[in-house]
């Protein structure tokens, strides 16, 4: 029952941090609360035995997207002042689209019917050398073509965010 | 370790928890007007979509639906770059972030 209380700490981590994402006054504030967010994803991968994203997801989201996040907002110069709100009607109509959303969700997962659960044999899916092998054998053109649309990305931001010259 | 995925954990709380992380996110791409912060919410519903791929995977003793979240992550990092790039270009030309400016297509 350990995994229960772990699983739900983390759960309740993890909705916490994403409601303060959306609902705090700074975007520096968000950053943080996002990081966090990853974070206990990340130990929800843990849980579920996924070792090799666990380690992924931290390097590449809590390491590489959350430090692009935070420069951009410090470079752009964001704070609590510059911050633009909607109107109350509009926050209120989102609010209620979001939970709208959420409970026909909930309807159609409640009305699937799943069958009797076997547990599979193994429970070493997502260690390194299991995704490592299925990576580079079955999945290889798709890991080589992710090189390809990295260097499009890359161009394009760089491109993007050159200093316009005035034609 | 093999104990650590001892299914006593049901799947459904991790759909729950993915479901309810998604509609945070769809919440937040609603009533934020800053662009970053959509960009922030996007990432959560990714994250979100990422966590029920691997459920399923470990449920399932299938590798491949954590390859996929593999891929999704690679999409999402490149996503957050040009979209970054994007938004230091708009900031740029009409110094604010704000989503309700760019209503030129409008007309």
């Amino acid at each position: 029952m350990t995994s229960d209380i772990v699983f739900f700490l983390l759960a309740a981590i993890s909705v916490f941090t994403a409601l303060m994402v959306v609902f705090s006054k700074s975007p520096i504030y968000s950053v943080m609360w996002l990081i966090a967010c990853f974070f206990s994803i990340a130990g929800h991968y843990v849980m579920l035995n996924a070792q090799f994203l666990a380690i992924v997801h931290i390097i590449v989201y809590a390491g590489a997207i959350m430090v692009l996040m935070l420069f951009t907002v410090m470079l752009l110069n964001l704070n609590k002042e510059s911050e633009p709100h909607k109107s109350i009607l509009s926050k209120s109509i989102g609010i209620i689209t979001g939970g709208m959303l959420f409970l026909v969700l909930l309807a159609a997962m409640r009305s699937t019917q799943l069958g009797p659960y076997s547990a599979p044999e193994t429970t070493d899916v997502g260690f390194v050398q299991k995704v490592g092998m299925k990576l580079f054998t079955d999945y290889l053109l798709p890991f080589e073509m992710t090189s390809v649309l990295f260097i499009a990305a890359m161009i394009g931001s760089v491109v993007l965010a050159k200093k316009e010259r005035n034609i | 370790m093999s104990e650590l995925v001892n299914t006593s954990t049901p799947q459904n709380w991790y759909l729950l928890l993915s479901t309810l992380l998604f509609s945070i996110g769809v919440m937040g791409v609603l009533i934020r007007r800053n662009a970053i912060i959509i960009l922030m919410c996007i990432e959560l519903m990714l994250n979100s979509v990422n966590l029920l791929l691997v459920s399923f995977s470990a449920y399932a003793g299938n590798t491949d639906g954590q390859v996929f979240v593999f891929f999704i992550m690679v999409v999402a990092a490149a996503e957050v770059a040009v979209g970054l790039a994007l938004l230091v270009s708009i900031y740029r030309n009409l110094g604010s972030t704000d989503i309700d400016v760019l209503s030129k297509l409008k007309g």
